[in-house]
């Protein structure tokens, strides 16, 4: 059962698989240059529902069980779901597991949630707690809005650092049994906080959050860069992938031959017009649970650091007058 | 990394400075410029015609507002309002159409929460602390005129 490394990583030993993956996005998603990874592409945001929130819950709701039909399981085979999301209260994901009848860990990590339920959810079946847990997050652009910023017709003008919440689900199956991209490791993040103040430049505020994981990894387990295939940070952006390079470079790592950021991936921003790029919940799951897993599985990327990022504010602490503090979630998958 | 806490942050800070792109402010100036300009242009067109069919002054000031509060709060309804915004910024926030702008939207997005808590209480969302300090203001204002105004 799993070794703890160095200060913060976690190698697992039994090495559970991700069996399953689905991801759900939104239309403008499903324009962007993943679009033919993802398992569905809605027509339009609300699908079918009265308001953003029921939406975001009918997306995360049907993500899960489209990663349960896809491994062939049944529902009572998820011993327990993992799951988060940005709306109050985490209602996006209460709601949509309100009908399954599985029992759920709520999680909060804002847009690291994936992170952060995808360890637990490895943890979990690791220590033979469970065969199979479901690992999901979820963010809706128009909820993300309601609640962080404006209301949507509202007639504002974002600058070039703000980024676009992507509106979609990833789920994945965790398992102790199957085939599959097997995690070796799980990087816990810190909350770090370098003073960053302003909500509409979140690459700024999550860039040391990652760095801190990403570095923390390397120390805790004498790994290089080059060992591995792919490093995916969550929704840094264009400017905040800038800045991680560089954190990560003053440590003496060097990542600019095998890096990527979810949220650069999901959308042409140029085109989009999605400024610095994607970023929620979703963005890092469905990149993850469409693109990353697909690539695995054509054994294109074979070794995989997954660093979901996390800006850990609310309007009442930004209100406040508080600074911005950012988490970042590391899980090491390989084939 | 041996420097301290607040030496970190100011460290960081200039590196963010460095990276991240400030808004362009000369051409946005212009875009709010043109923009909120023709918005003005607009309600003095409609002054001017309504003095030319005979309305008084006050008259014709007060319907000029009614019918660009019409307009900014249709052009909300019809989803165009928050492109203009996004190109024009304060252009198109700061006249009138703007505010009403601000009221419609909120009033759409809550509207999901019920007439009560969701639009009667949330409608004023943005608009609320411009409605505050207008008023305040016009409070100093009105004193300074009535000991200096002569």
């Amino acid at each position: 059962m799993g070794t703890q490394v160095g200060t913060q990583t976690i190698k697992f030993d039994n090495m559970p698989k991700i069996v399953s993956h689905a991801a759900i996005v939104g239309p403008k998603e499903g324009e962007g240059p993943l679009a033919s990874y993802f398992d569905q592409i809605l027509e339009d945001v609300l699908w079918g529902e009265d308001s953003w929130e029921k939406a975001e819950s009918k997306i995360l709701k049907e993500a899960v069980l489209m990663s349960i039909k896809k491994a062939s399981l049944n529902l009572s085979d998820i011993r327990y779901i993992f799951s988060g999301d940005l709306l109050s209260q985490l209602i996006g994901t209460s709601f949509a597991l309100r009908p399954l009848g599985v029992p759920f860990f709520g999680v909060y990590g804002a847009c690291s949630t994936m992170g952060e339920s995808l360890i637990l959810a490895a943890m979990t079946v690791e220590a033979g707690f469970a065969d199979y847990c479901l690992a999901t997050t979820s963010s809706h652009f128009c909820g993300a809005e309601k609640q962080f910023r404006f209301p949507l017709e509202y007639g504002s003008q974002r600058p070039p650092t703000s980024t676009w919440t992507v509106t979609g689900s990833g789920a994945v199956i965790v398992s102790k049994i199957g085939t599959g991209p097997k995690i070796t490791y799980a990087i816990p993040g810190k909350i770090v906080d370098l003073g960053a103040m302003d909500p509409m430049d979140m690459g700024a505020v999550m860039a040391p959050a990652a760095a801190d994981t990403i570095v923390s990894f390397f120390k805790d387990t004498g790994k290089q860069p080059s060992d591995l295939d792919l490093i995916a940070t969550g929704d840094l952006g264009k400017y905040g992938s800038k800045l991680l390079i560089e954190l990560v470079k003053k440590e003496g790592y060097d990542l600019t031959s095998n890096y990527i950021d979810c949220g650069m991936e999901i959308f042409d921003s140029e085109s989009q017009n999605t400024l610095a790029g994607g970023s929620g919940c979703g963005c890092s799951a469905v990149t993850l649970a469409g693109y990353i897993l697909e690539k695995m599985e054509d054994k294109e990327i074979n070794k995989l650091l997954f660093v979901p990022t996390g800006a850990m504010l609310s309007t009442v602490s930004s209100n406040e007058g508080e600074s911005i503090p950012g988490i970042a979630h590391g899980v090491v998958l390989e084939n | 990394m041996k420097s301290s806490g607040s030496e970190k942050k100011k460290e960081y800070d200039k590196m963010v400075q460095n990276t991240s792109p400030k808004p362009k402010l000369l051409i946005n100036c212009v875009k709010a410029f043109v923009v909120g300009g023709a918005i003005c242009v607009l309600g003095q067109i409609i002054i001017n015609v309504l003095k030319y069919w005979d309305f008084n002054k006050d008259d014709a000031a007060m319907i000029t507002s009614m019918f660009l509060i019409f307009l900014g709060s249709l052009f909300t309804g019809l989803d165009l309002y928050d492109s203009l915004g996004e190109f024009a910024g304060a252009g198109s926030i700061i006249p009138i159409t703007g505010f009403a702008n601000s009221i419609v939207a909120s009033a759409i997005e809550f509207k999901k929460e019920g007439y009560v808590l969701g639009v009667g209480a949330k409608m004023f969302t943005i608009a609320g602390p411009v409605i505050v300090y207008g008023t305040i203001s016009s409070v100093v204002v009105g004193i300074i005129y009535f000991f200096f105004g002569g």
